[in-house]
């Protein structure tokens, strides 16, 4: 079974949202993501800087298998991605929500993260998809 | 439903990640492909190839029918047991499938093909089949184990009991029957080792000794990254109904000689071969970071130049190779298309790894 951590935000298309003590927001994919890709070769990340809509394609992870787009859950401005990812790109099979971050984002509007589905949400949404 | 192999159980045991290939239900991976990659590469690996079609051909007329269906000539084929790498081509010299046939006797010939292409094979071969008074028997009691790497013949050894110095003495391309094993020293990862036929009933048995003997279960995954660093060509991505071998770097597979030799695709080829041939097999290997996929475009000069065929990213070299048809000989450096952007790459010649070497850096 994936795992689902309680305390971060999802979306349906697989990214997870952790809010930051700052205000900020970590994004990265999930479990169940990183589970389906198998192992990961290569993550194109985007440019710091650069401003996000909500649903907008923002990276691209790439498995032996198949490239996948990334969405940000959110809208907001991209303040740093995770650089381990250009030498270390397994470290997203190895540990999803910790080392294996993408981007941290500033989020333009922060009550978007209220329509976030919540763990649960998260784990039913899958748990109809192997159905 | 899926088709389900004699391992089927073996692999749900083993934590196989199963997906369906060519209605068949098999396994990717048994939990990392690039783990696998490297096993084979470094050590010895199985792998579960039960779903590829085995047909036996018997009859007094079958070498002369065989001489007839398949673009390379079985006439190369003089001692018992040995194998021969060939296409079996439509009228336009298109490719019907890639198989491997064994000589067995004079009346009989094993045929191995795709798992994806079975029902049309099946039924081509057999059209052409009445003629010669050929009759073609599919082999659906046989399991098929491929067990490869640098460490694997020794495993294999290990496991026969008298028959092994008879199997440590085959060539690369021969096979020999050891009881009810057929052992064939083929592959398809470009590593030593062989392929196994074996009754489906000792299939799973067998199996699970070889990984008591130290092999490793290696999905379909890994097999697809080991052929193509090996610059082997897939069914159905680097040639298929639409292409003939001589444009799907198989050109070597066609044999021309003698003259007089009239298989089906012959007049075709040899059409081909007058106008000139104008698109040619290629390796690539991307000089940044990134993967290589089928259907990327490939640009040199700035101007289309063909696309890719086959590509991933190599585990061995650490980087993205793929196979591509061009519209030209071509040499040096290019660039692909990557969702939207061009980025360099390089020309070469496969194979890109051989017995866990690299090929491609003096090129």
């Amino acid at each position: 079974m994936s795992k689902v951590p309680a305390n971060l935000k999802y979306i349906k298309s697989h990214e997870w949202v952790e809010p930051q003590a700052d205000g900020t927001v970590k994004i990265g994919i999930t479990d169940h993501a990183q589970d389906l890709l198998g192992d990961m070769v290569y993550v194109d990340l985007p440019q710091p800087g650069r401003v996000l809509k909500a649903g907008q394609e923002c990276a691209v992870v790439e498995s032996v298998k198949a490239a996948s787009d990334v969405y940000s859950p959110i809208a907001g401005e991209v303040i740093a991605v995770n650089e381990a990812l250009a030498a270390s790109p397994e470290l997203v099979n190895k540990d999803p929500y910790g080392e294996g971050w993408i981007m941290r984002l500033k989020p333009a509007n922060p009550v978007e993260l209220d329509n976030l589905l919540d763990a649960d949400g998260y784990a039913a949404l899958i748990a109809a998809e192997a159905h | 439903m899926s088709k389900r192999t004699p391992l089927y159980d073996a692999h749900l045991a083993l934590g196989a990640k199963m997906v369906d290939f060519g209605g068949w239900d098999m396994p990717l991976h048994y939990g990392s492909q690039i783990e696998e990659h490297h096993i084979v590469r470094r050590a010895s690996g199985m792998f579960d190839v039960s779903h590829m079609t085995i047909a036996d051909l018997e009859g007094a007329r079958v070498r002369e029918f065989l001489r007839y269906l398949l673009a390379n000539n079985v006439d190369k084929l003089t001692v018992p047991g040995k194998a021969l790498y060939t296409c079996i081509l439509n009228e336009r010299g298109g490719v019907i499938d890639d198989l491997i046939v064994y000589f067995m006797s004079e009346q009989w010939f094993r045929l191995v093909v795709n798992a994806a292409t079975r029902d049309k094979d099946l039924a081509w071969i057999t059209r052409h089949a009445d003629a010669f008074g050929v009759t073609v028997k599919e082999r659906d009691d046989l399991a098929m184990i491929a067990v490869q790497g640098p460490a694997a013949c020794d495993a294999v050894h290990g496991l026969l009991g008298d028959a092994a110095p008879r199997i440590a003495a085959l060539a690369p391309f021969h096979a020999v029957m050891a009881g009810e094993l057929f052992v064939a020293r083929t592959g398809y990862t470009g590593e030593d080792g062989y392929e196994i036929m074996l009754p489906a009933v000792q299939a799973a048995g067998f199996w699970q000794r070889l990984q008591a003997a130290g092999v490793k279960p290696i999905g379909l995954g890994a097999r697809d990254t080991l052929r193509l660093e090996a610059g082997m060509n897939l069914y159905g991505a680097d040639m298929d109904e639409n292409t003939t071998p001589l444009e799907s770097g198989l050109g070597w597979t066609v044999a021309w000689e003698p003259a007089a030799r009239d298989f089906v695709g012959r007049a075709a080829l040899e059409a081909q071969r007058a106008r000139g041939i104008t698109l040619t097999q290629v390796g690539l290997v991307l000089n940044d970071k990134g993967v290589l996929r089928n259907h990327q475009q490939v640009f040199i000069g700035g101007e289309t130049a063909g696309e890719i065929t086959s590509g991933s990213f190599s585990p061995t070299l650490g980087i993205a190779i793929a196979l591509a048809r061009l519209s030209r000989e071509a040499q040096g450096e290019c660039e692909i298309e990557i969702r939207g952007k061009r980025v360099a790459a390089r020309i070469v010649k496969p194979p890109f790894v051989r017995h866990g070497k690299s090929c491609i850096e003096s090129q």
